[in-house]
């Protein structure tokens, strides 16, 4: 009866999280659940699989892809012309890996996988697939083969840009950082916003904090807490997490600023401005070179001047028409040359 | 560093501490009463997830926070019920089951807030509350009695299971279900329905701590608790199976956190050992873990399920 009931007890358990996540998850560690959506197609549809590290819902890193995805779809003719799936909360990189490959061997056209943790797979996996297309983000190494193509974002020229605004709008002369870990994407947003709010006012005091998770909501609050405990009236940051942290700054009064997504959503009374990321400007650019016989071996980046960073502005917010005018000239700025953020030093 | 001693700085980083501790506190306390019984609970986390998005649902629904705290409880009963079955009528391997409902409602959790809410909406959460003149104090008016009726909740929720516990008849039926089941089943003592009893009300107060971390937040999305219940599990030993002890080790957890961020704050803590740094909260647990389990014994029958007869 013990063995029956144990037997039972898993089949139940990974029925349960199988039809609560849609994949057969094969994973025998407490992992995130994976799950998989699917848009229905007809004929001979373009089709693109996304696999990402959070939720397709996170307002941050993943949303800026699916969204641009979801753009991608419409402007190309609806679900008969592209056919969009994906595999999101794709945290630990077996399971992406493994999803990858199931795309590949699908036969999509496009596999793009959102997130710099899943190079090395697709380093295995790439040439498996002559005939498939990857797309790999945010890096810029393809790894010299001619089936894979990379894409980032110079999130360092909408960080100064927001950087600049932050110094202009804090009185107290104390801005905030919520980062997720010092690396990759964050790590460029965060290093542009500290120079553009420095250039803007040298003797502005930045707290820059690291929480070490890119998950962890409750500790995004509290680090916010403590910024704003030591003055800081302005805050940013970076990854899925800093809704925690947009939640304390609406309810002190605090303002914020965005990256990856519109998160105006969030605190429609303090969110300032967003940096969203359009990512469609380089998936149309991939697409076309599929469809034209190059499957990768090029790498892209999306900034200010090619409109795939921009700055939404929330409407909700009454910004200054000073402070507007201001952050149109660092953008301009920025695109002509004369202002210079922080760049990486070497390509990831 | 000496930023830190500022008394300002102090209060923050305390008062930071303990309204971090709160959810893990309501798991860990509700998992205490379920472990003294001899029931492991490895689905904690899940719970919450269950819970807090039930919160969440409700209030963004009707906008009631009483009523969304309820809608917890609600579903962690059911959870509860469902983990006790497995549990003790079924007999099955306790941390394999709970891993199992660790899954169903982390998967479910996400499933629930994709379908019916879609992206990340804020929500109000319960007011701050300033205790008249106790509030007022310096230093501790501010650190203990300005917080909101969640946060008293959990703190108030330990002397009262402390005494349920070691005074009253149903907390020595909990406590001999979980030391010596045989001796307390020939006395009369319901062994199925105490562990019934106990893992309902611990995932009760499971789903209260989700709620409790989404009204704390004011928002819910996929994964809220990044692992919050596997710490309140562990918190559990930590504790020595005493609500005080989980109270003490929730605050060393909650403190060394919000610590930790003070100190990266003013630069104390240089980012080239920021992740080393981030993992203080858990090394210290594991720390305190090892010395626990060797001052004191786990609760005899802990994990294992009870049969008349043998």
């Amino acid at each position: 009866m013990k063995r029956l009931s144990v037997i039972l007890v898993l089949v139940f358990a990974l029925v349960a999280a199988a039809c609560a996540s849609g994949t057969s998850s094969t994973t025998t560690t407490a992992s995130t659940a994976t799950t998989e959506g699917t848009t229905q197609a007809a004929a001979e549809p373009f089709k693109i699989a996304m696999i990402a590290p959070s939720a397709i819902n996170d307002l941050a890193f993943t949303q800026s892809m699916y969204d641009a995805l979801l753009a991608i779809q419409t402007e190309m003719g609806g679900e008969s012309a592209v056919q969009i799936d994906y595999t999101d909360n794709a945290f630990v990189v077996d399971d992406a890996a493994a999803a990858v490959r199931d795309y590949a061997d699908q036969g999509y056209d496009l596999v793009i996988a959102h997130g710099s943790q899943y190079g090395s797979s697709l380093q295995e996996i790439a040439p498996d697939y002559p005939n498939t297309s990857f797309a790999w983000g945010t890096a810029g190494d393809t790894f010299g083969l001619s089936n894979v193509f990379a894409y980032e974002a110079a999130s360092e020229e909408g960080g100064y840009v927001e950087g600049v605004m932050a110094a202009a709008l804090s009185k107290s002369g104390v801005l905030g950082v919520i980062g997720p870990i010092e690396v990759g994407d964050a790590k460029r947003y965060v290093d542009g916003f500290v120079a553009g709010a420095t250039a803007q006012n040298p003797a502005i005091d930045i707290k820059v904090n690291y929480t070490g998770s890119f998950s962890d909501v409750a500790l995004a609050a509290a680090a916010a807490t403590t910024e704003i405990g030591q003055g800081a009236d302005v805050l940013t940051g970076s990854a899925q997490m800093v809704t925690g942290a947009v939640g304390v700054a609406q309810q002190d009064g605090v303002l914020w600023f965005g990256t990856q997504a519109d998160q105006a959503q969030l605190a429609p009374d303090i969110v300032v401005a967003s940096q969203v990321y359009e990512w469609q400007v380089v998936v149309d650019q991939i697409i076309s070179l599929i469809k034209g016989g190059t499957l990768g071996g090029q790498s892209f980046v999306i900034d200010l001047a090619n409109g795939g960073e921009t700055i939404a502005y929330n409407p909700g917010y009454s910004l200054s028409e000073d402070t507007k005018a201001l952050a149109e000239k660092t953008i301009a700025g920025i695109i002509d040359g004369s202002i210079e953020p922080p760049r990486p030093a070497a390509s990831s | 560093m000496s930023e830190f001693f500022k008394i300002a700085a102090l209060v923050t980083t305390a008062s930071t501490g303990i309204r971090y501790a709160t959810s893990y506190l309501y798991a860990a306390i509700g998992e205490t009463f379920g472990q003294r019984s001899g029931v492991l609970n490895l689905g904690v986390d899940g719970i919450m997830l269950l819970g807090a998005f039930g919160a969440y649902y409700t209030t963004r629904q009707t906008g009631n926070l009483w009523l969304a705290m309820l809608v917890a409880a609600v579903i962690g009963l059911i959870m509860g019920l469902a983990m006790a079955f497995v549990s003790v009528t079924l007999q099955a391997e306790q941390g394999i089951s709970g891993i199992g409902f660790y899954l169903f409602g982390l998967g479910m959790s996400d499933l629930l807030f994709q379908k019916l809410v879609g992206t990340p909406l804020p929500i109000p959460g319960f007011p701050q509350i300033r205790i008249p003149w106790l509030s007022e104090l310096p230093v501790v008016g501010q650190l203990l009695f300005s917080h909101s009726i969640i946060v008293y909740g959990a703190f108030l929720l330990v002397p009262i299971t402390t005494y349920v516990l070691n005074r009253t008849t149903i907390g020595l039926k909990i406590r001999s279900a979980g030391e010596n089941p045989a001796a307390a089943d020939t006395l009369g003592v319901s062994i199925a329905r105490v562990r019934y009893g106990t893992v309902m009300f611990g995932s009760m107060l499971a789903g209260i701590g989700g709620a409790a971390l989404t009204t704390e937040l004011r928002i819910f999305q996929s994964n809220l608790t990044a692992g919050q219940g596997f710490i309140a599990v562990a918190l559990v030993y930590f504790g020595a199976w005493r609500p005080v002890g989980v109270m003490y080790g929730a605050l060393l957890y909650g403190l060394v956190a919000s610590t930790v961020l003070q100190l990266k704050t003013l630069g104390v803590i240089p980012r080239s050992v920021s992740d080393l740094a981030t993992m203080l909260p858990a090394v210290i647990t594991i720390l305190a873990l090892v010395v626990a389990v060797q001052r004191e014994r786990q609760p005899a029958a802990l994990t294992k399920p009870y049969q008349r007869g043998g």
